[in-house]
């Protein structure tokens, strides 16, 4: 059984590794789609690291260490948490008792990086950036939280490995009124970390309604490369948690499920894509009710379960 | 079924906060509409078989709370020409906050209700009294006719998740009783909605205040 631990640890690892570019693309294509277009290849994120990696880097005279070791650490950190998390029926390469806690610090601490890089500039535009993802974070970390612990409650075991699994084995999920709750929250938390639409617009220059945008301004050459890749290892990972929530089915084949995890993946990509072409982009001032709103939705889902 | 029925009675609970938290007159329609259209789906689960008379009521809710109703009230605002309710009185997000404080209390609240014992599973009566509640608020902190008539409706829509404890002894008569009721209910509403408008070029109900007898 051991041969097939490893070859579950390689695939899990393939996939975290490879398998995030190629989500933005299919995000975009489903807008092209929607308006119309032909958009951009499904590879395009892959060409741009590529063409990113191979470029110069211009580093301002004011900024210190932090600055090139903000994206560094963030995709180290992103990188990480993907290890810990399950994909589909299979375990995580890593898991210890509590290993919750620390898969939720360490989007704090790329959190924590990212906005140290910022405000290393000095600019102040990228210190309103910061501000912005540091408020916002103030209400998605306790939701994720308190989804966390729906999940920790159900099952009575704080191994994400555990569970995350309990959904297919202990109970089935789309029928438990907790777990709908927390799903909801959870997919709101998705759209804010990974600064998607109805949040933050991953495509505008506008100046005054960025987030995460503002932030990574004066990152360039294989430093924007390693934000970009790292961007799009959370919306991996984190649409990979939620899968768990909504679509936990399993085969009983290895490799039918690894596709159908794959597939399950392209589906939450294809969900944003047609998302983002439905709404627009919230007002700034609106957002933390969308916040509150996951929050309120993942306290419920817990209040629920506790009565 | 039970399970089915309680994750869609958390779809309403979370409707019901949307319905709060949105400005758009429109929007609200929208989520109401929604929200009655999922309340016809929840008779059809409680009945354990299908009979003619329970999928004709489930049918007839479908089509008036989803339908019906909503496109009456969409006529209305076309003819009112308003688009948001400007000024709650207090503000969305401290209603959607109350809505959902109302909500956990009334989650906590009512395992303490001495309940038949089939009932103690279900959502059902939770459900139903923070859908009353949510509605009171809405009913009482805008100040647009059309969003009173919307908390009414959602007052409406949480007593008609209560009768879904009684759902097996409720005749077939008496359901499609309320359901013409509800239906003359907001037509006249709306009608009177759009006097309002002639009358004073607005839709705000303070405005009632000025109509003296000289």
């Amino acid at each position: 059984m051991l041969g097939m631990g490893l070859i579950e640890t390689l695939i899990h690892l393939m996939l975290l590794l490879l398998l995030p570019p190629l989500l933005l693309g299919v995000i975009n294509k489903t807008k092209a789609l929607a308006a119309g277009r032909v958009g951009a290849p499904y590879l395009q994120l892959y060409y741009d690291l590529f063409k990113l990696m191979r470029k110069g880097m211009v580093l301002s005279r004011t900024t210190t260490w932090i600055f090139p070791a903000g994206p560094v650490i963030t995709l180290a950190a992103v990188m990480l948490a993907g290890l810990l998390i399950p994909f589909g029926p299979f375990n995580a390469p890593i898991a210890f008792a509590g290993d919750l806690i620390l898969f939720a610090y360490l989007f704090g601490l790329a959190r924590f990086f990212t906005t140290a890089a910022a405000l290393d500039t000095g600019s102040a535009f990228e210190g309103m950036g910061a501000a912005r993802e540091v408020t916002f974070a103030c209400l998605s970390e306790p939701a994720l939280f308190f989804a966390l612990l729906v999940l920790a409650k159900k099952t009575g075991s704080l191994t994400l490995n555990h569970m995350l699994h309990g959904p297919i084995t202990v109970f089935p999920a789309p029928a438990e009124a907790p777990l709908v709750l927390v799903a909801l929250g959870l997919f709101v938390v998705l759209l804010a970390e990974t600064c998607r639409i109805p949040i933050d617009d991953p495509n505008t220059h506008l100046e005054l309604t960025m987030i995460h945008e503002a932030m990574s301004l004066d990152h360039s050459g294989p430093l924007l490369g390693v934000i970009l890749y790292a961007s799009a290892l959370k919306l991996f990972i984190l649409s990979a948690l939620l899968l768990h929530l909504v679509a936990p089915f399993q085969s009983g084949y290895m490799y039918l499920d690894w596709l159908l995890f794959v597939v399950e993946t392209f589906g939450v990509a294809v969900l944003i894509g047609i998302l983002e072409s439905l709404m627009a982009r919230l007002q700034m001032k609106r957002v933390p009710y969308l916040l509150t709103g996951a929050l309120l939705l993942c306290g419920a889902g817990f209040i629920l379960l506790v009565r | 079924m039970l399970e089915m029925l309680n994750a869609l009675l958390v779809i309403v609970l979370v409707l019901n906060l949307f319905a709060l938290g949105t400005s758009r007159i429109l929007s609200v329609i929208h989520i109401v509409a929604t929200q009655g259209a999922l309340l016809g789906v929840i008779p059809l689960l409680l009945h354990g078989r299908l009979s003619l008379p329970v999928v004709l009521a489930a049918t007839a809710a479908i089509i008036l709370k989803g339908m019906a109703i909503p496109a009456i009230m969409i006529r209305s605002l076309r003819a009112a020409q308003i688009k948001r309710e400007v000024e709650p009185m207090i503000g969305l997000l401290p209603s959607v906050l109350l809505g959902a404080f109302a909500t956990g209390f009334v989650l906590l609240f009512s395992k303490q209700l001495p309940l038949a014992g089939q009932q103690i599973d279900t959502l059902i009566v939770p459900a139903s009294i923070s859908t009353i509640l949510v509605g009171f608020i809405l009913l009482t902190t805008r100040f647009k006719a059309l969003s009173q008539v919307l908390g009414y409706l959602v007052l409406e829509n949480g007593i008609f998740i209560f009768g879904m404890l009684l759902v097996q002894a409720i005749p077939f008569i008496v359901e499609m009783g309320m359901f013409l009721d509800l239906f003359v209910g907001i037509f006249v509403i709306s009608i009177i909605t759009n006097h309002i408008n002639q009358a004073f070029s607005s839709m705000d109900t303070r405005w009632l205040v000025s109509l003296r007898e000289e």
